[in-house]
């Protein structure tokens, strides 16, 4: 379990070694400002919470998180350092939870900057903070689930941009799983069952609720599954294609 | 101890290694020869754990990779091709992330990396990022982190390469270093090399085995060994010389009236040829006694037709 902990430190690091954290976090930080003021109407709302800003994270991840993980397995097969990483006595294993945490830390690192959000609505307001904070984490699980399918796309290939192109594709299918634009494809031949199952695999309806406070133990527990899932696809898609 | 068995690795329907068999002692010092192409990197990567083989059998240290990939990689020290490293840390983080991992620490940990640094000279560019630095040190910091951890093996797959002469004869000098009790495989296109730091030879063309012997059993396959070579100042009979005993054969060659005698089979004929080119009085300007021509060697070992069966 050590290595997990090493490999996160390089791979945090070497966020911070490139400009690509940076970049994230400004990113993050301004188009999440822009999206709560000027589309969500923080102010104009005249509530003291900070729904308008939670719901646009799906689509701010779905953009974003693609971009940050796209060079994760990418660039280590492009530059060949994957044979100096295998050939350490790292498992697999312990190399895809440690990339993922690295990432997912910096993703918690960029929620927690949002922290002037915060402070403006209780400034403004008395805003419930247990709500607030439960949608915190409620959206760092989700960008958790967006960054476990964006390793995977990584894990597929050594061309960065192709990274990136299909973790946006498939993140975007996940977010929007539960309308028209993907139930529409399956609604003519496929059963209420498969339709509900499908729709079910919404990142929107999940969050919905996510966003509003609450820490229901089957949302929770769906990102928490996707993340494992994508994660031991992204282990598999390595152990067969490390070398290629 | 390293043991082969009947290692392939198919691409396809493209044989890269093809039914190899060796064994590998402690204070062998390999020098895998071969083409580009001929399958040393496939064996290599193979042998560190990275390359899952099509079939056969690789047993290190009693050990084999599908039940103890890890023990076996803590033994081994690996410079993979073109010495790949994270670019963006520097060569302070990059060897301290090396350590972690090798699972070195506390004083231990501290004199191994010195050690390391002062042995490879890295004590320059510590601070400097990986992918700012020349190729040659770039293949220094490769070395490094191959022998931080003081391995048991050590695989180097082309440790020279992109190195000016003097870095060059500092990597011999720091593998000739190593404990005797080591096993190091080093991969090559250069032959001079071999001679200088190995203690047996394995050359591999189009995934087989052709050769694996002590280089100067490598020399001795070359018509050019123990031959003697003579020139003359001007123009004189030595038509004698082809008569003497123990030599085989004369060759003149036209253009630069350099002579070369071969002896017969394991007859040495250096004597022979200094005595008589003292009596007769010859013109001789040089005489040298040949050590055999790897390169021709290679050639031939590389390109020759193997019967199969």
């Amino acid at each position: 379990m050590a290595n997990v902990w090493f490999i996160t430190r390089r791979e945090f690091s070497s966020f911070f070694a490139t400009p690509v954290a940076y970049v994230f976090i400004a990113i993050f930080l301004m188009l999440s400002g822009v999206f709560t003021f000027f589309i969500g109407n923080l102010y104009e709302r005249g509530q003291a919470d900070l729904i308008p800003f939670f719901n646009f994270h799906p689509w701010l991840y779905l953009f974003l998180v693609p971009a940050m993980a796209m060079r994760s397995w990418a660039e280590e097969r492009k530059s060949g350092s994957i044979e100096l990483l295998m050939t350490l006595p790292v498992s697999i294993g312990e190399a895809v939870l440690g990339k993922f945490l690295a990432a997912w830390f910096i993703l918690a690192l960029s929620l927690i900057l949002t922290f002037p959000l915060w402070l403006s609505v209780n400034y403004l307001g008395q805003p419930d903070n247990g709500i607030i904070l439960a949608a915190y984490i409620g959206s760092w699980l989700m960008s958790g689930a967006f960054l476990a399918i964006s390793t995977c796309m990584s894990a597929f290939t050594r061309n960065q941009v192709v990274a990136f192109i299909l973790a946006v594709v498939v993140c975007f299918l996940f977010v929007v799983s539960g309308s028209g634009i993907v139930l529409d494809a399956f609604e003519p031949w496929a059963g209420n069952l498969l339709l509900d199952t499908v729709a079910s695999f919404s990142f929107l309806t999940h969050f919905e609720a996510m966003a509003k406070g609450v820490l229901a133990m089957n949302d929770v527990g769906y990102f928490l599954i996707i993340m494992v899932i994508w994660l031991y696809a992204s282990l598999v898609v390595i152990e067969n294609k490390k070398a290629d | 101890m390293i043991s082969v068995k009947n290692l392939s690795k198919h691409y396809h329907h493209f044989k890269a290694v093809d039914d190899l068999s060796f064994d590998i002692a402690p204070g062998n010092i390999v020098g895998f020869l071969g083409p580009n192409g001929a399958g040393k990197s496939t064996t290599m990567k193979m042998l560190t754990g990275f390359l899952p083989p099509t079939s056969g059998d690789i047993v290190i240290q009693d050990k084999r990779y599908a039940s103890d990939a890890k023990a076996i990689q803590r033994n081994i020290g690996y410079l993979p091709e073109g010495a790949p490293a994270y670019g963006d840390m520097t060569v302070w983080q990059f060897l301290h992330f090396i350590a972690d991992v090798r699972g070195l620490k506390g004083a231990a940990r501290k004199s191994r990396l010195f050690d390391v640094i002062g042995r490879v000279e890295l004590a320059d560019v510590l601070n400097r990022p990986i992918d700012n630095l020349s190729k040659g040190f770039k293949r220094r910091v490769g070395l490094a982190q191959a022998i931080l951890h003081d391995p048991d093996i050590l695989i180097l797959d082309e440790p020279t390469d992109g190195l000016d002469p003097n870095q060059k004869h500092h990597v011999r000098q720091l593998i000739e270093d190593l404990s005797k009790e080591k096993i190091v495989v080093i991969s090559t296109h250069i032959l001079e090399e071999v001679t200088a730091v190995c203690n047996r030879v394995m050359i591999i063309a189009n995934g087989q085995l052709r050769f694996d012997d002590t280089p100067n059993a490598l020399r001795h396959q070359s018509r050019f060994c123990n031959a003697v070579s003579l020139k003359m100042s001007y123009a004189a009979d030595i038509s004698g010389l082809a008569e003497l005993e123990g030599v085989e054969e004369m060759e003149i060659d036209r253009k630069t009236g350099l002579v070369t005698l071969f002896p017969e089979p394991g007859k040495h004929i250096f004597h022979v040829i200094n005595e008589y080119v003292t009596q007769r009085r010859l013109p001789v300007e040089t005489l040298t006694l040949e050590q055999g021509r790897l390169d021709e060697v290679f050639r031939d070992i590389t390109t020759r037709e193997v019967s199969h069966g």
